[in-house]
């Protein structure tokens, strides 16, 4: 489903090329459950974005579905991402001034469904995490828990085939962190892929397997099984 | 979810700022619109009094040199009062008045005046009408405003300001002021000229001119008296000064070869020098308006840019392409746009309307074409300005909806 060859990744920073990643390869098969952690700086976010095609690497290829992401033009990107990711913030990253349902709608209308299929299948999501009765709730007037179950909903708005999230328990208490781990697992058995990075590593353990990373480099990997090569 | 929907709510999210924006296009549009609404009426009210300035355009017979003309015309020089008709059954288009005069000289009271022929207006309108064609077809009224009032009743001391009267008897005569002083004569009063008894019906204010000297009586009866024949001296032709530029007076050479047509130079020109820093003043207005306005607008929307590049970044990384955030902004420039062009010219018309006449002393009346114009205006100004920054929202790297802003 989703593989990493060789990758890596510098951002030049006073004219020194700082190294983010360092030719990682990684083969996600469909289905998959990966958690990666690392402290602060390891270059999880990095390697989120790469995988998600907003971050094109120095060198190496990404490919999803056996294409190479950063083979296609920014457009081409665009579409891959609608079609197939969806994206978890760890600060939901919500639209201030539209509903709850509002919110769901974007990917849909993104995607160019018609207005009466975007307002049923968005309150059918937002029934599935619970909020059928906050529809019209403008993000400010969600707790937290509330607003990240939004960004849940507004995640499978397309029905993707790949979850990609960054620290979607950071900003929750441990019992809604909890919950939020229970959807993303739901989503799992639902035959989805999903990569998390986390620094909770209670919410890492329940996923099918773990890839820590320091300073750039993958180096270690618990409960794993699948093909995963350390460079 | 539409795209006017995703737009119509962050409009009204940042209420303020929009708000701000919103009234710079406003006013802008609404002193653009005034001002272009007062300048029109005041252009026309101008040209309409400078026709008091006499004949803009001279027929004269080819050897005739202006200072004869203005030295009262007195000479033999002649040219055919058929011209008069050609003039009037042709299709050039600018002529506001034409007035055919002969000259001949008269004693009265043992001191010498002129005795000027003229050809009343209705006489040679009658034949235009009569013939279904002609310059008095289609008329230009190019200094006149029309509100819709009662017209005014004719005055035969219209000849002073237009050239030209409506209607005049045989033996009726206008007196110039500087006659009716120096040999005491009145309106209502007789008067025998060449041999004949004519009847003063009006007395002409004091104009300055050579003017005051003459004694004006029909074209037909001073033809009869000075056994000429059916010629004039000159024809004096009131133009708009627009048509004069765009080639009345090459129409006017075209159609009569065998006379000589000039313009008198500085009622031509005053006339457009007033309407050319009517213009001006326009042009600066609307040059202010379209730099300050639209610098407002670009920084207002380069700020809306910056603010919102974490939920630009959201729409990338759920799968907006750039060309779709690119609408997102131009749509709103274009809604702003829209709105400030009408409300600018509702608020610019009922300004020009309630406060022309106080301020300009002219009558202003509503142009529906300054709609069209205020609303291209607003629109094309915030759609430029915003174009930069919309682009810049469109080239947005989504890799900023990961970091904390």
């Amino acid at each position: 489903m989703l593989s990493m060859e060789e990758v890596s990744k510098s951002y030049p920073h006073r004219g020194q090329a700082v190294k983010a990643l360092g030719g990682a390869t990684i083969h996600i098969p469909a289905g998959d459950f990966v958690s990666i952690v690392g402290p602060s700086g390891s270059g999880k976010s990095t390697l989120l974005l790469m995988l998600g095609g907003m971050l094109s690497p120095t060198a190496g290829r990404v490919l999803l579905k056996s294409e190479s992401i950063y083979d296609l033009q920014s457009a081409g990107r665009a579409r891959l991402r609608r079609e197939n990711i969806g994206f978890v913030f760890q600060t939901f990253n919500l639209v201030p001034y539209l509903t709850a349902q509002e919110n769901v709608q974007v990917p849909m209308f993104l995607a160019g469904m018609e207005g009466e299929a975007q307002a049923e299948r968005s309150a059918a999501l937002l029934e599935r995490v619970g909020l059928g009765d906050r529809l019209d709730h403008k993000p400010a007037e969600l707790s937290v828990g509330q607003q990240q179950r939004v960004a849940l909903a507004r995640m499978l708005a397309n029905d993707p085939a790949v979850i990609l999230a960054d620290e979607p328990t950071g900003n929750l208490d441990p019992e809604t962190a909890s919950q939020v781990i229970g959807f993303f697992e739901e989503f799992n058995q639902e035959g989805r892929t999903i990569v998390m990075v986390t620094h909770d590593p209670r919410a890492a353990a329940r996923a099918r397997r773990t890839l820590r990373l320091v300073e750039g480099r993958i180096v270690d990997e618990s409960h794993g099984n699948n093909a995963l090569h350390i460079a | 979810m539409k795209l006017r929907t995703l737009v119509w709510r962050e409009m009204f999210e940042r209420k303020s700022q929009m708000l701000t924006c919103f009234m710079a296009i406003l006013l802008g549009i609404t002193a653009v619109v005034s001002i272009k609404n007062v300048t029109h009426y005041s252009e026309k009210a101008v040209a309409r009094e400078l026709d008091s300035l006499g004949a803009n355009v001279l027929v004269l017979p080819k050897s005739v040199t202006l200072q004869d003309y203005y030295s009262a015309d007195m000479h033999d020089e002649v040219i055919p009062e058929e011209y008069v008709m050609r003039l009037t059954m042709s299709d050039i288009e600018g002529v506001d008045n034409l007035s055919p005069k002969l000259n001949v000289p008269v004693e009265v009271g043992g001191r010498k005046f002129a005795f000027t022929g003229i050809l009343p207006k209705s006489e040679f309108q009658a034949k235009a009408a009569w013939a279904g064609a002609g310059i008095f077809s289609r008329p230009m009224g190019c200094g006149a405003i029309d509100v819709g009032g009662e017209p005014e009743p004719e005055d035969k001391k219209t000849i002073v300001r237009k050239r030209v009267i409506k209607d005049l008897g045989s033996h009726e005569v206008l007196i110039g002021s500087e006659v009716a002083d120096l040999q005491g004569i009145a309106e209502g009063d007789s008067l025998t000229l060449l041999g004949e008894p004519f009847s003063v019906i009006a007395v002409l204010p004091e104009t300055g001119t050579v003017d005051d000297s003459r004694i004006f009586g029909h074209l037909h009866t001073v033809q009869r008296l000075a056994g000429k024949g059916e010629v004039v001296n000159c024809i004096e032709i009131v133009g708009c000064c627009k048509e004069i530029a765009a080639g009345l007076v090459g129409g006017v050479n075209k159609l009569l070869p065998d006379a000589k047509v000039v313009t008198v130079k500085q009622v031509v020109a005053t006339q457009q020098n007033v309407n050319g820093t009517m213009e001006r003043v326009s042009l600066i207005f609307l040059i202010i308006i379209v730099v300050v306005g639209g610098a407002g607008i670009a920084n207002y929307m380069f700020s809306n840019v910056y603010e919102r590049r974490r939920e630009i970044g959201t729409l990338m990384a759920l799968g907006a392409e750039s060309g779709v955030v690119l609408r997102i902004f131009l749509l709103k420039a274009l809604l702003l746009g829209l709105a400030g062009g009408v409300g600018g010219y509702v608020i610019g018309t009922t300004i020009a309307v309630t406060l022309g006449p106080q301020l300009a002393g002219v009558p202003v009346l509503p142009m529906p074409v300054l709609a069209l114009w205020g609303v291209g205006i607003s629109v094309g100004i915030t759609l430029v300005a915003s174009y930069i920054p919309a682009r810049r929202a469109a080239g947005l790297d989504p890799v900023a909806t990961f970091q904390e802003v």
